[in-house]
């Protein structure tokens, strides 16, 4: 960590988005993390991300758990409404909020431990409630902030710092996302923000629970040789299948995003998404292909990034519920209180 | 694009904008950084060495080095480099042990400098330690050229300007008062081993037009007028004053008018205000003391009635301009008299020769001036060398001290048969900043305070006498904020391309977004993708070579980096470092590597 803050300058040259912000209102506090810990570029993406989306701060709200990538919500959009839950609880806490409210922009961080161990069970059923938000997993293979133990993403063979070798099976989370039907499933890396910052933006304007595994170093305890999750291994396994453009609504699609073979994939709220494939037969609205090819790449030991599936017209957790489109807290007394009358009528069905 | 070459002094040198912009290349965050830690005389001497008067320049310097500061780019206004020379000078102890002193051996060689201005004076400061010995001619009969005779008391006081000029000639100087070189060829036939001509640009331009002659008596031009007050030669002045000309002699002539007893000072000017050639501070300053500013009246005649001059008569023009601010047409208006009891002339000054005759070698060009070579400083005939005002026309101060300093190494050079044209290099130093983790030996963190405005002495009080300085200097509190506002551009990010292992962290902590890793490209495609476009084509780039895991290169903007270190606190290798940079400067005798250090 640093002693002085990030200086606030305002230079003349600041570009601003729609609403005059510039990227600097999007950031929260300086971060306490290891100098060149993924997660800090993630923190990076996401401002980046809210800012060229023109988001209004005050409506989006940060939900984490616990470890080191739970803590980065204390980074970005110093802004936003935020709930720093407990270990592997954030996916009930944020299911809580978007209940109470539809409204707000979720965006949940999590790490590869505060998922995929204690909070595995959580995490499986807001996927299958389709709970509309953008849940993030910081993976860096380890447990970071208790200093390095093998996560349940640790692959076999992978070496610790200090030597030993894991040799339990890892969950892969798009795997297990795509398996239990998750609506917008992707994988990307901490140190490539150009294919980063598209699918964080087309996970927000995704109407459904969008999860992103982001492969992101931990320099402290796993960037050495034998892990399977330090820079330069990742770099040099990285095999993107598919680059996802963002195209807000109204834009036109420019003649040089639309060369190359294309899919477009129109969103809920009429943005587009332009899927540049890299395997040329890849398909990403096919969920069994997608479950076969992230297989057969992975026994070759790649990694496989891009937007991997997407389903945009599966019910979200509040249609599936039949619950008001609108914010708890907008609804009149008289309509979210059903009075004596109506409780007693409610009681009476179940005597 | 190629990557960076970082040894070259250049390189880092362009990086601090104001040393560079300085002509004399003063270390000014260096200096700086002095008086924020209370060292005074180490500050005075560390400017002393490079501009040689910085209780002098502390206070009217053109400073060249401000408009340049990367702070005004950063928000709106510099940092107040000059003011703050003057806050060395000022609080400074006593420095006789640590000024220059001439050998008790001579080396045998004899110069003769012409005028005792700025740029002779550099010379002298330069050669006397080196055991020349110098002879100094002045027509006056008090050294310092223009400084003293041009340059209001009240903006220099003559205590500043006599103890600087004294640390030189109490070197042994043989100042020569009263004694103007009428003939070149003379002083030639006298043998010394090298001339230099720091005689200025003398000759005050006139202004033709009908009435001139017969209003003489109450028309005056403006350097001379100037020098006739300095020498208190004049006292008074009309009521009423038209100073024509808008440049900085003109702001000299409004002001010193309203000392001398004129109650209305009108400064005409020919073109709209941003056509000005003053410095906004001089305009400031004398619209401070409500001098009226004309604009667009063009002179057109005196008026004289019974034989004494009433006013004068301008045309009233209208300009038409293009998109770039160019005048494109002009139109009259009409005519415009204003009454006025005497007019000052301030409208440019120029060289002249009287004195040097045309056959000695020493050509002139075809505007009679003398042709000089602008790297050795020499004319035509070798050993004659040129400098200050009287090289290239009228500049200021600061530029007459580095033309010294380059004519000393030059006149040191023949002297000892050297070849002039081969000029010494440049060199630098490096040194890691790094005190601790995140630690540095600077104050890296920025401080957003808005610059501090010099207080001024009360308007009731500085008209009272003529020598009444009006500045007053900050006081502690002040500087001790201002001090603050220096980015430190010295202190050099400095990238180790084999160490970086591409994590983004120092891209994503910039404040003013100047780090890039992208693949490398040529440069007009480099600048435009970048995190932030780097759009001011005056700043280098920092391109570096095929970073390990990718092969894509590191780029920085120089634009608008804060030197605020946090790039390299966020490094996990230590691919980048925050290093004090030294420019070593290279005067007559004293090559760049023996160069004195800054100590800070
Ligand atoms: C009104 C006015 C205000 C100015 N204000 C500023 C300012 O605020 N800041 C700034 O940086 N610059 C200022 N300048 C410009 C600055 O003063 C000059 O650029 C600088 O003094 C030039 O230095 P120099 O050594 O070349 O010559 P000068 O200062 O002109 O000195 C030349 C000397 O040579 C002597 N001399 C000339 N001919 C002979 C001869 N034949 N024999 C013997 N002696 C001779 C002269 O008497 C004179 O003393 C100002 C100029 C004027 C006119
Ligand atoms: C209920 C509970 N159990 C265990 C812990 C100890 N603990 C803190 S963080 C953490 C693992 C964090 O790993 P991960 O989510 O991968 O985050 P990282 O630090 O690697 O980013 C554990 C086990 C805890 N805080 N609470
Ligand atoms: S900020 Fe300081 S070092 Fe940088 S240009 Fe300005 S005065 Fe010079
Ligand atoms: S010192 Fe580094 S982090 Fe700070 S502004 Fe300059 S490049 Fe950016
Ligand atoms: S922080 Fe260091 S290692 Fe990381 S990208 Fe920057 S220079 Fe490279
Ligand atoms: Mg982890």
């Amino acid at each position: 960590m640093s002693y002085i803050a990030k200086p606030k300058v305002v230079h003349p040259g600041l570009p601003r988005n729609e609403l005059g912000l510039s990227m600097r209102d999007y950031e929260g506090g300086m971060s306490t993390l290891c100098a060149g810990c993924g997660h800090d570029s993630i923190t990076a993406a996401l401002v980046q991300a809210a800012f060229e989306l023109s988001l209004p701060p005050h409506r989006m709200a940060k939900l984490s758990g616990i470890g080191c990538s739970s803590k980065t919500p204390a980074y970005f959009l110093s802004a936003s409404h935020g709930f720093n839950s407990v270990h592997g609880r954030m996916a009930s806490v944020a299911t809580g909020a978007n209940a109470a409210n539809n409204e707000l922009v979720y965006v949940g961080v999590s790490g590869d431990g505060d998922t995929l161990s204690i909070g595995l069970g959580q995490f499986c059923h807001a996927i299958r409630r389709n709970l509309n938000m953008l849940y993030i997993i910081e993976n860096n293979g380890v447990y970071g902030l208790t200093k390095g133990q093998f996560s349940a993403s640790a692959d076999i063979g992978s070496k610790a710092k200090k030597g030993e070798v894991n040799r339990q099976p890892p969950i892969d989370p798009c795997l297990l996302a795509l398996s239990i039907g998750c609506t917008f499933v992707a994988r990307s890396f901490s140190g490539d923000k150009e294919q980063l910052v598209p699918l964080i933006k087309a996970a927000i304007r995704h109407r459904g629970f969008a999860m992103i595994d982001v492969i992101s170093p931990c320099v402290t305890f796993n960037n050495h040789e034998g892990s399977t999750k330090s820079y330069d291994f990742t770099r040099r396994h990285y095999q993107p299948a598919v680059y996802a453009d963002y195209v807000p609504p109204a834009q036109e699609i420019r003649s040089e995003q639309a060369a190359g073979s294309l899919q477009a994939v129109t969103m809920h709220d009429g943005s587009r998404l332009l899927l540049h494939k890299v395997g040329a037969d890849y398909d990403a609205t096919d969920r069994l292909a997608a479950f076969g090819y992230l297989s057969r790449h992975q026994a070759e030991g790649a990694i496989v990034t891009g937007l991997l599936y997407i389903d945009e017209n599966s019910p979200d957790m509040h249609e599936l519920q039949a619950t008001p489109e609108r914010p708890l807290n907008s609804l009149p007394y008289a309509e979210l209180h059903p009075g004596q009358k109506g409780l007693d009528a409610i009681q009476a069905r179940f005597r | 694009m190629q990557p960076t070459d970082t040894r070259n002094p250049d390189y880092f040198h362009k990086v601090v904008d104001c040393q560079w912009g300085c002509p004399a290349h003063t270390d000014v965050p260096g200096y700086i950084r002095l008086i924020a830690q209370g060292r005074y005389t180490e500050s005075y001497m560390l400017n002393r060495q490079a501009n040689v008067f910085p209780g002098i320049l502390g206070r009217v310097c053109d400073r060249p080095c401000e408009p340049v500061c990367r702070r005004a780019r950063v928000e709106e206004k510099p940092v107040a480099i000059c003011r703050l020379k003057r806050v060395a000078s000022d609080l400074r102890d006593e420095i006789d042990e640590l000024l220059p002193k001439a050998p008790q051996q001579k080396n045998g060689k004899r110069v003769a400098l012409v005028g005792a201005g700025p740029a002779s004076l550099t010379v002298a400061n330069d050669l006397m330690p080196l055991g020349y010995e110098v002879v100094i001619y002045e027509a006056q009969a008090v050294p310092g050229g223009l400084m003293r005779s041009n340059i209001p008391s009240f903006r220099l006081p003559v205590e500043v300007l006599d103890e600087e000029i004294a640390m030189i000639i109490d070197m042994g100087v043989d100042l020569r008062l009263g004694t103007p070189v009428k003939s070149m060829k003379a002083l030639l036939a006298e043998g010394y081993d090298a001339i230099f001509v720091g005689s200025g640009a003398p000759r005050g331009k006139d202004l033709r037009l009908p009435g001139r002659d017969e209003a003489a008596a109450n028309i005056h031009i403006g350097i001379d007028w100037l020098e006739s007050v300095a020498f208190e030669h004049v006292d008074k002045i009309g009521e009423r004053v038209l100073i024509i000309g808008v440049g900085n002699t003109a702001m000299d002539c409004c002001r010193t008018s309203l000392r001398l007893g004129a109650r209305d000072v009108k400064v005409m000017a020919r073109k709209p205000r941003q056509f000005f050639k003053a410095s906004a501070w001089e305009l400031e300053d004398a619209e401070e003391e409500n001098v009226e500013i004309v604009v667009n009246h063009s002179p057109k005649s005196f008026v004289v009635e019974g034989g004494r001059l009433v006013g004068m008569l301008f045309d009233k023009m209208s300009y038409e301009f293009d998109a770039s601010g160019r005048i494109t047409s002009e139109k009259i208006e009409g005519e415009v008299l204003i009454p006025c009891d005497d007019v000052v002339l301030a409208i440019g000054q120029e060289n002249a020769f009287p004195w040097i005759e045309r056959d000695t070698g020493i050509e002139f060009d075809k505007w009679d001036v003398p042709v000089v070579d602008k790297s050795t400083y020499q004319g035509t005939r070798p050993g004659v060398f040129f400098g200050g005002d009287a090289a290239f026309g009228p500049k200021n101060i600061i530029w007459s001290v580095e033309h010294g300093h380059q004519a000393a190494i030059s006149m040191h050079k023949h002297c000892h048969g050297e070849d002039v044209a081969e000029r010494p290099a440049y060199g630098m130093n490096l040194s890691t900043a790094k005190m601790g983790i995140h630690e540095w030996s600077y104050s890296n963190d920025y401080d957003g305070t808005p610059r501090r405005v010099v207080p001024q002495m009360d308007l009731r009080e500085r008209f009272k006498k003529l020598d009444l300085e009006v500045e007053l200097g900050f006081s502690a509190e002040q500087f001790t904020k201002e001090v603050e506002r220096c980015l430190n551009c010295d202190v050099q990010t400095v990238f180790t391309d084999k160490l970086c292992i591409e994590c983004d962290a120092c891209i994503d902590i910039c404040p003013t977004r100047c780090l890039t890793i992208v693949p490398n490209a040529p440069e007009e495609e480099l600048r435009g993708k970048l995190s932030a476009p780097a759009e001011n084509l005056e700043q280098a780039l920092f391109v570096s070579g095929p970073l390990p895991q990718t092969g894509r290169v590191m780029v920085k903007d120089e634009n608008i980096c804060l030197h605020c270190s946090l790039c390299a606190e966020r490094c996990p290798t230590g691919a980048w470092d925050m290093q004090k940079f030294t420019l070593k400067v290279p005067y007559a005798g004293k090559p760049a590597t023996t160069g004195t250090e800054s100590t800070s």
